[in-house]
């Protein structure tokens, strides 16, 4: 059901667009209002989140310690997967954020034949990798929309990424591996009972909608019958980009399409999963130090609670100490 | 073992899950998977709320009248005192790499055991009572109603979790189970749901400072058997003190180490030790404990606990605190301790008085684990072993998750292992280390009403045991944690028989040539070295 739920609402939108900036010609509204809405939305909601984080305090240094402590000299301690310098602790994370280091432990269980074995299980990790990057270069690469010149970089990264010069207009290697990627990771969770139990709208439903981002770029970029003004779609852009919004006339409703579905992203980011972006940085079982027995970590609320003193528990067991010759501090 | 089916048959566990929607909380309590509430007369002892009679199979358990409010401002609450909890319950993709990291899961099958739906638990209350699209979509994105059923299956998921942190390991965000676990445990203390196995050993610790109940007399009383059992069977008669102003260093172990076989003889072994090296030591009979059920119950309760082993150590003067083999224990020593009842400034940074070395990796919470200290003391050469009291043994190590995901301590009990033992063959790399299984019954499951759930959750370790056994014929399973010493010895009989469980300083103490020893024939269990008659 959720599944359906999903792709029936981006289909939707989609029709909700053709209806609005393509029959009813509020281009305005589909090329400007919304664009800007969903920036803001996103910038403030994001903002906000990550805020709200950072406002709860960090009570306990709670690292998951991954390799080998810094204890006596002469054994060698983990410096990455078990940190103890700030050094050490970016290094963690940099291989975290930049190269999945946790999900590329991943293995897989299996109980076949009374016996239970543990196969490397690296397809998540590659989908997942290859879908992040792939989506980052493209979204670099829409910055020659953005920008006038075009910065070198991006006429760089533009070049690699049509390297194998296959069609025309090129194809982009990074248009066909997020398409793919993102197939994978969609089928990965209708195919895996476990995962096909536990989904919900929220993972279908960013699946589906990048889908529908990438799928109407690629459909205004290789299909004719789709094709769109390429210099209006410039003007549009830096319009936007330099806060003297224009609409231009004759761009096709594919691409309001293209851009509602990203501006829909965009507004729909601070309010689900996706903030797993900002979180990752936040998390305390990754960016602590494991090295809460040399230096005292603080915790904020940290408040006096009611013990057990020593003297109280002499009082109880004073008479049975000293005739068990256990030393006390008052004599009955 | 009358709980749990054969082996043959828990291992036809199915892995797909039921027709029934996860959002749906009603649970079938299955007998042997769940623990008997807490008593009243402990509840009262630690001062927690709603004291009464109940049980779990009853429609009624009598929850406080206004108890979800209790339970929506504890949450509220928790959010505000936890980044971890805010951020967990809002990052995760449900990518399911955690679910089959899970021993209960590989184990029961049961989808709730998977992390990440066991965190939905929670994370589905949360949507629906404190995000906007939650409140506003409902069931539609992923929001619960929080009812009574809700709380039921909170009790019966979140005692089905032993907070091993295996899952975390292999989270891309590092999402925590173990933070959502000790948190829905909080909030179910907040309203009386617990269980007994981990209230009454709280109270018992609050009351006489060990989960056993042992009053001071009788804990000394229990040392003194070990005594006389090393004078049998060494030769050697020790004098160990107890509440001794003055002494260099405080010894806490697992107080399971003075009562439970096989603990006891690495008790024996800790005494043999400190004997061999002449230790200025003393043994606190009110500080007697060294794990925490606090952990299990809640940050208070830990830190209420844990309060003794500093006040202690202050009022008898020590210079430093040396900890004995125990795996929760140590997280809160390594990883709460300092924080919460430091800082230690009436200590010194401990030094070995053996080889000075100077431990600047306890600098702060001035307590060292012992076999920090055995590995430095073996190193610098203080120790006369005789390893090959150890050739009857082929043994493997059991990386406690505690020690390993929360401390990282690999290397030190492997170059111990291997000092002292001849004979040792690792475990399939995906099931050590960092990787470590769980024995299937930390965090408080260890009660005899849990057994069917520790023979599932027990299982990815026992087969790990197994491999080895039939692989390399191996016969031990050494430690270091208490809890595995009392839950591995009946897995192994389930899953990997004729597989013995031991603590690492007992191989120690069973290698360690004593000053004044008499003919040793035997091990520390009293029981005949194979093919040591008349080699000595």
């Amino acid at each position: 059901m959720a599944v359906w739920y999903s792709l029936l609402l981006v289909l939707g939108m989609s029709l909700f667009v053709y209806l609005g900036a393509g029959l009813l010609g509020l281009q305005a509204i589909f090329g400007i209002v919304i664009p800007y809405a969903a920036i803001l939305v996103f910038l403030i909601g994001f903002t906000m989140r990550v805020l709200g984080w950072a406002k709860s305090p960090v009570p306990f240094r709670i690292p998951t310690t991954a390799g080998q402590q810094k204890s006596l000299d002469w054994i060698k301690p983990s410096k990455i997967d078990s940190p103890y310098t700030t050094w050490g602790v970016v290094g963690r994370m940099a291989m975290e954020v930049l190269l999945f280091r946790s999900l590329f432990r991943n293995t897989k269980a299996e109980i076949t034949e009374g016996k239970l074995a543990y196969g490397s299980n690296k397809w998540l990790w590659l989908g997942g990798i290859l879908f992040h990057y792939t989506f980052l270069t493209i979204v670099i690469r829409h910055l020659r929309f953005f920008t006038e010149p075009v910065p070198y970089f991006v006429q760089v990264l533009d070049n690699i990424d049509g390297m194998l010069q296959i069609g025309s207009p090129v194809i982009y290697q990074t248009d066909v591996i997020l398409v793919a990627a993102l197939l994978f990771l969609l089928i990965r969770r209708l195919v895996s009972p476990q995962l096909r139990y536990l989904s919900l709208p929220a993972d279908y439903f960013p699946l589906f909608l990048i889908l529908g981002i990438a799928l109407s770029g690629i459909m205004m970029r290789y299909f004719a019958i789709f094709k769109v003004d390429l210099m209006s779609v410039k003007v549009l852009a830096m319009g936007l980009a330099t806060f003297n919004p224009t609409v231009p006339e004759g761009i096709g409703v594919m691409f309001y399409i293209h851009l509602f579905f990203f501006s829909m992203l965009l507004a729909y980011f601070p309010f689900s999963k996706l903030m797993h972006l900002g979180g990752v940085f936040l998390s305390p079982t990754r960016n602590l130090p494991n090295d809460s027995r040399m230096v005292r970590h603080v915790n904020p609320w940290n408040a006096p609670v009611k013990v057990h003193t020593y003297e109280h528990y002499e009082d109880d067991f004073r008479e049975k100490m000293i005739e068990a010759d256990l030393p006390v501090e008052k004599q009955a | 073992m009358s709980q749990a089916p054969k082996p043959e048959e828990l291992l036809r566990v199915s892995h797909i899950p039921p027709k029934k929607d996860w959002m749906d909380p009603r649970v079938d309590l299955i007998p042997g998977t769940w623990g008997y509430p807490g008593k009243a007369s402990s509840l009262e002892t630690l001062g927690l709320p709603n004291p009464r009679e109940w049980n779990p199979t009853d429609e009624d358990w009598k929850l406080p009248p206004n108890w979800k409010e209790i339970i929506h401002e504890g949450l509220k609450e928790r959010l505000e005192k936890y980044r971890s909890l805010k951020v967990f319950l809002d990052i995760c993709v449900r990518c399911g790499a955690c679910a089959d990291k899970c021993h209960f899961f590989i184990g029961s099958g049961d989808p709730k055991n998977m992390p990440v739906l066991r965190a939905e638990l929670l994370r589905s209350i949360y949507r629906k009572d404190f995000t906007a699209v939650g409140r506003m979509l409902g069931t539609f994105a992923g929001g619960r109603e929080l009812t009574e059923d809700v709380i039921k299956e909170w009790f019966y998921y979140f005692h089905q979790c032993t907070e091993c942190r295996r899952c975390s390991l292999y989270c891309p965000y590092g999402i925590d189970t173990a933070e959502i676990t000790i948190v829905v445990r909080e909030l179910l203390n907040l309203i009386g749901v617990n269980i007994d196995w981990i209230l009454g050993a709280a109270a018992n610790c609050y009351r006489t400072g060990n989960h056993l109940g042992l009053e001071p007399h009788t804990f000394k009383g229990n040392i003194d058997f070990l005594v006389d059992d090393i004078e049998e069977y060494v030769g050697v008669r020790l004098n160990p003190t107890f509440n001794r102003k003055g002494a260099e260093v405080l010894f806490i172990a697992p107080s399971g180490d003075v009562f439970a076989d096989p603990g006891i003889f690495t008790y024996m072994g800790y005494l043999m030790l400190f004997e061999h090296i002449g230790l200025d030591y003393t043994i606190s009979t009110y500080a007697s404990e060294g794990g925490n059920f606090g952990l299990f119950t809640s940050q208070e309760t830990m830190k209420r606990l844990n309060s003794k082993m500093y006040a202690e150590a202050k009022r008898l003067g020590v210079k430093w605190i040396l900890g004995g083999e125990c795996g929760h224990m140590w997280r809160v020593l390594h990883q709460y301790m300092d924080t919460m009842n430091g800082p230690a400034d009436f200590l010194e940074v401990p030094k070995s008085p053996l080889t000075g070395t100077v431990f600047d990796n306890a600098k702060s919470t001035k307590m060292i684990h012992i076999v920090e200290f055995m590995a430095d003391l073996i190193h610098h050469g203080k120790l006369k072993l005789n390893p090959k009291r150890n050739d009857y043994l082929r043994t493997t190590w059991h990386d406690s998750c505690n020690v390993s995901r929360g401390m990282g301590m690999f290397e030190e009990p492997r170059y111990v292992l291997k000092s002292v033992c001849n004979n040792f063959f690792e475990m399939p790399e995906n099931t050590i280390r960092e990787q470590t299984f769980c024995c299937g019954g930390g965090t408080g499951l260890n009660a005899g009403e849990f057994e069917y759930l520790r023979m599932m959750g027990g299982m990815p370790r026992a087969f790990a045991v197994k491999h080895v056994q039939e692989k390399h014929g191996v016969n031990l399973l050494v430690n270091v944690c208490a809890l595995d010493r009392a839950i591995l010895p009946p897995l192994m009989d389930y899953w990997a028989p004729e597989v013995a469980v031991s603590g690492l300083t007992e191989l120690v103490a069973n290698a360690l040539v004593m000053e004044g020893e008499h003919d040793r024939p035997t091990d520390l269990r009293g029981e005949d070295i194979p093919g040591l008659e008349g080699d000595e």
